[in-house]
C-alpha cells in the first residue's frame, strides 16, 4: 500500500508549475508540445502514454495557475469517448475539444471541436454556432451553442457516466489548486502585515482559521486523490468518490479564497489582487454542472437507499 | 501510487479477518464499555496471537512490521467492531518511549508486559497548573541518594485506576522554569505515598483520576532518558503516538458511522438530516484517506508527520458532529437513558464521551496553533 505520488509525478508537477508560472495564456501547441494532451494517449497515437494519475497532478497544477485552456473539458471529459485517430489529433495539439451536454458549455471560446450526445452516441456537432457569454471567472467563459449537425459518430453514450465521473474529480482536482494557492498567499501575508507592532499571523484570529483553511484543503487532496486513483484503477468506487471529491474540494477552494480575502485586508478587496480571479475560479467550480448539495444527496441515496 | 494490499499484506489481512472471526468477544447488544477483565482477557489472546505491538521491533516482543500492517489491524478491528487492547497508553506512549529513550534493564522489564496487558499504564503529565501548558508542571521530583522522592499532584489521568505503572513527568530541578530540568519516571503506582482518587465524568463512568504524590521514592534506574531531559522525552513520545494514531481514530469513527447510517435507515432522515449523513460520510473518507497518505510518508521517511495534528482534529470534531447528528435522529428518544433509551443507550453515552475528544490529547486551539506554526510556518502564537 502506497498512497504518496512516484519521483515522476512530483517532477511533472514542479515542471508543470515552473512552466505555468512563466506561461498564463499557452498555446494548445505549447501544451502538446510538453506532452500534455496526449499523457494519456497511447504512444502508437503519437500520446506520451500515461495515466489519468499524471494527468491528475495537470489539473490541479492548471487550477493554481488559473490559465485559460480548454485542457480540463478535452482532456478530462471528451478525450476517453474520442477513436484513436482523433486521440491523436489531441495529443499533437491538432484539435481541442468540449462536451455539449446543457445549454451552458466551457471553454466554447477556446476549444476548436464540440462533441454532443444524441441518442445512444456521441457525436461531433458541426457548423453550429458559438455564442461566448461573460462570466465571472474570466478565465473560464461559458457560451451556447445554436443549429449544427452531426457529424461523425466519436462513442457510445454509455460512457457518459465515466466522463461525468472525471470531470468531477477533475473539478476538485482543481479546486484543490486553487485552494492552495490561495492559502499560500493568505500565509505570506500573515507573515508580512505588521500590525499593533507584530506580524498578524500572531494573532489566533488570524492564524487559527487558516490552520482550518489547510485542515480543510488536505482532506480535499486526499478525497481528490483517491477519486484520482479510482478513475486510473477503473475501481467500482469512482463515481461516489468523485462527487464526494467535488462537493468537499469545491467549498474547502471557496472557504480557502474567502479566508485569504479577510486576512489580506483592503487589498485582497481589489481587482488588481489575484485573489478576486482565484476566488471567481472557486466559486466557479462550486457552480459548475453538480453542486455540492446535490451530490450530496446521490451520496445519501448510496448510503441510506432512495430518498424519503 | 498503489492503494492495494501487497501479496504479504493481503496474506495478513487474510489470517487476521478469520482469526478475529473466532475470537472476537461476543458482541453485547447494550454497547455498555466492555468490562476491564473480558478486555484485559482479550489483549492476552491479542498478544498469544502476535497482534499487540505490530510495528514494534521484535526484540522487544513485537512484530517488526511496517506501518501499514498496524493500518489494516485497524482497519480490520473496525470492520468486526471487535474493542482495542486494552493497554492504551502502554501501547501508544509509555512503550514506545521506552523504546526511544529506556535502559536496556527498562526494556526488558516492561515491554512484554505492555503487550501481554499483564501491566497497565496510565500518564502523569496534565496538573491542576499544567493543562494545554504542559511546561508549567510542578510537581518534584527530588534527588536522594539512589532515589528520587516525588511531592505534587497530578489530574486527569486516564486508567490511573487500574494501572501498575505510571509514565511521569516531574520537575527534577527545583530552581527551573518551562522546558528545562524536567525528568520522565517510570513510577510503581502501588508505591506508598500514592493516592489515586477517580474523577467522575460528563459520562457518569470514571475513567480518569486524580493522583496525589507524598514522599513517594523512585529508584533512580526508573529514570527515562537523561536526568533534566523529560521535556525532550516527553515530545518525542507526543510525536510517535501520532504515527498511527490516525488509523485508529478512524477506524473508530467508521464503527460510529456505520451505525449512524442504521440508525437513519431504521428511523428515517429528512432531506436536511441525509445531507449531514453524506457530508460526514465524506468527511470520514477523507480521514481515511489522509491516513493512507500519512502513513505512505511515515513508511518512507520514518518520521512521523505533522498531519497527526490534522487527523486528530478532524476526527475530534467530526466524532462530536456525528454523535450529535444522532441524537437528533432519535428525537425526544435521545433524553432516555441506558436501559429505556434505545440502543441500549449507545449514542447518549458516545455524544457526552465525544465532548472530551476535542479536549485529550491536545485541544482543539492548540492543534490549530501547531498546524499554523509548524505546517504553516505562521509565528508562535504562544
Ligand atoms: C477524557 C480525557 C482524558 C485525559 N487523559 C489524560 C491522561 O491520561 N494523562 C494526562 O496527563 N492528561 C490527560 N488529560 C488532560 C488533557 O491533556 C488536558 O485536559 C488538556 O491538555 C487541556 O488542559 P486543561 O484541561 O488544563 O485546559 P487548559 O489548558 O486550561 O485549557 C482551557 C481552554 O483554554 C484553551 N487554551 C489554553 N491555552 C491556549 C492558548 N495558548 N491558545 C489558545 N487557547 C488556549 C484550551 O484550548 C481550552 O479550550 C485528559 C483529558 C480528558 C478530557
Amino acid at each position: 500500500m502506497d498512497f504518496s505520488p512516484t519521483p515522476e509525478q512530483e517532477e511533472l508537477r514542479a515542471q508543470a508549475r515552473a512552466f505555468l508560472a512563466g506561461s498564463l495564456q499557452p498555446s494548445w501547441d505549447e501544451l502538446a508540445e510538453l506532452g500534455w494532451t496526449g499523457a494519456s494517449v497511447p504512444e502508437a497515437e503519437g500520446g506520451t502514454g500515461l495515466g489519468f494519475l499524471e494527468e491528475a497532478v495537470l489539473f490541479e497544477e492548471l487550477g493554481r495557475a488559473i490559465t485559460p485552456t480548454p485542457f480540463r473539458s478535452t482532456v478530462a471529459v471528451v478525450l476517453p469517448a474520442l477513436p484513436p485517430d482523433l486521440q491523436g489529433e489531441v495529443a499533437r495539439g491538432e484539435a481541442s475539444w468540449t462536451l455539449a451536454t446543457g445549454p451552458l458549455v466551457q471553454d466554447l471560446d477556446t476549444a476548436t471541436r464540440i462533441a454532443y450526445v444524441g441518442g445512444d452516441s456521441i457525436w461531433e456537432l458541426e457548423g453550429a454556432e458559438r455564442e461566448i457569454l461573460l462570466t465571472n471567472d474570466e478565465s473560464r467563459p461559458l457560451g451556447v451553442v445554436t443549429g449544427g449537425s452531426a457529424g461523425r459518430r466519436l462513442g457510445s453514450s454509455k460512457l457518459l457516466p465515466l466522463l461525468r465521473t472525471r470531470s468531477l474529480t477533475s473539478l476538485a482536482l482543481e479546486a484543490c489548486g486553487v485552494g492552495a494557492r490561495a492559502l499560500e498567499l493568505a500565509v505570506d501575508h500573515a507573515n508580512e502585515r505588521i500590525q499593533f507592532g507584530k506580524a498578524i499571523g500572531n494573532y489566533q484570529a488570524v492564524s487559527h482559521p487558516l490552520a482550518t483553511t489547510l485542515v480543510e484543503l488536505e482532506l480535499g487532496r486526499s478525497l481528490a486523490q483517491f477519486a484520482a486513483w479510482c478513475v486510473a484503477e477503473g475501481d467500482d468506487r469512482a463515481p461516489v468518490a468523485a462527487a464526494a471529491a467535488k462537493a468537499h474540494c469545491a467549498d474547502a477552494a471557496v472557504a480557502a479564497c474567502e479566508r485569504s480575502i479577510q486576512t489580506h485586508g483592503g487589498i485582497g478587496f481589489t481587482w488588481e489582487h489575484v485573489l478576486h480571479r482565484l476566488y471567481k475560479r472557486a466559486l466557479g467550480i462550486q457552480a459548475w454542472d453538480t453542486s455540492g448539495e446535490r451530490l450530496r444527496a446521490e451520496i445519501a441515496d448510496h448510503l441510506l437507499g432512495g430518498g424519503l | 501510487m498503489d492503494l492495494h494490499d501487497t501479496p504479504s499484506e493481503a496474506q495478513f489481512r487474510g489470517d487476521l479477518r478469520s482469526w478475529l472471526a473466532g475470537n472476537r468477544p461476543g458482541a453485547t447488544d447494550d454497547d455498555a464499555p466492555s468490562p476491564t477483565e473480558v478486555l484485559r482477557d482479550w489483549s492476552r489472546r491479542l498478544y498469544a496471537a502476535g497482534y499487540s505491538g505490530l510495528t514494534w521491533p521484535v526484540e522487544h516482543g513485537g512484530g517488526g512490521k511496517p506501518y501499514s500492517y498496524q493500518a489494516i489491524f485497524h482497519e480490520e478491528l473496525a470492520r468486526t467492531e471487535a474493542p482495542q487492547h486494552l493497554g492504551v497508553i502502554g501501547l501508544g506512549m509509555a512503550g514506545p518511549t521506552i523504546i526511544a529513550h529506556g535502559t536496556d534493564a527498562q526494556k526488558a522489564s516492561r515491554l512484554a508486559h505492555v503487550l501481554s496487558a499483564a501491566e497497565i499504564w496510565c500518564q502523569g503529565f496534565s496538573e491542576p497548573d499544567a493543562g494545554s501548558d504542559l511546561s508549567a508542571v510542578r510537581t518534584s521530583a527530588r534527588l536522594e541518594g539512589s532515589h528520587f522522592v516525588i511531592d505534587g499532584q497530578k489530574v486527569w489521568s486516564s486508567y490511573a485506576h487500574i494501572a501498575d505503572w505510571c509514565l511521569l513527568i516531574a520537575r527534577s530541578d527545583a530552581a527551573s522554569e518551562r522546558q528545562v530540568g524536567l525528568t520522565c519516571l517510570i513510577v510503581d503506582m502501588r508505591s506508598p505515598g500514592i493516592e489515586v482518587r477517580p474523577l467522575r465524568q460528563i459520562t457518569g463512568e470514571a475513567e480518569f483520576n486524580e493522583i496525589f504524590f507524598s514522599g513517594v521514592e523512585v529508584p533512580v534506574e526508573n529514570v527515562i532518558g537523561e536526568i533534566g531531559e523529560g521535556w525532550h522525552v516527553a515530545m518525542t513520545t507526543l510525536l510517535h503516538e501520532r504515527g498511527t494514531l490516525g488509523f485508529a481514530l478512524t477506524a473508530s469513527l467508521e464503527v460510529v458511522m456505520r451505525r449512524l447510517i442504521e440508525l437513519a435507515r431504521d428511523r428515517g432522515a429528512t432531506a436536511v438530516q441525509r445531507d449531514a449523513i453524506a457530508r460526514e460520510w465524506i468527511e470520514l473518507e477523507a480521514l481515511r484517506y489522509t491516513a493512507y497518505r500519512s502513513l505512505s510518508d511515515l513508511m518512507k521517511t520514518g518520521v512521523p508527520g505533522p498531519e497527526g495534528a490534522i487527523l486528530k482534529l478532524q476526527w475530534s470534531e467530526a466524532n462530536q458532529r456525528v454523535t450529535k447528528l444522532a441524537l437528533e435522529l432519535l428525537g425526544s428518544d435521545a433524553q432516555l437513558l441506558a436501559g429505556n433509551a434505545p440502543y441500549g443507550g449507545y449514542w447518549q453515552y458516545q455524544q457526552l464521551r465525544s465532548r472530551g475528544n476535542t479536549i485529550e490529547a491536545g485541544t482543539s486551539e492548540i492543534l490549530r496553533s501547531i498546524i499554523a506554526e509548524r505546517v504553516l510556518g505562521l509565528p508562535r502564537s504562544r
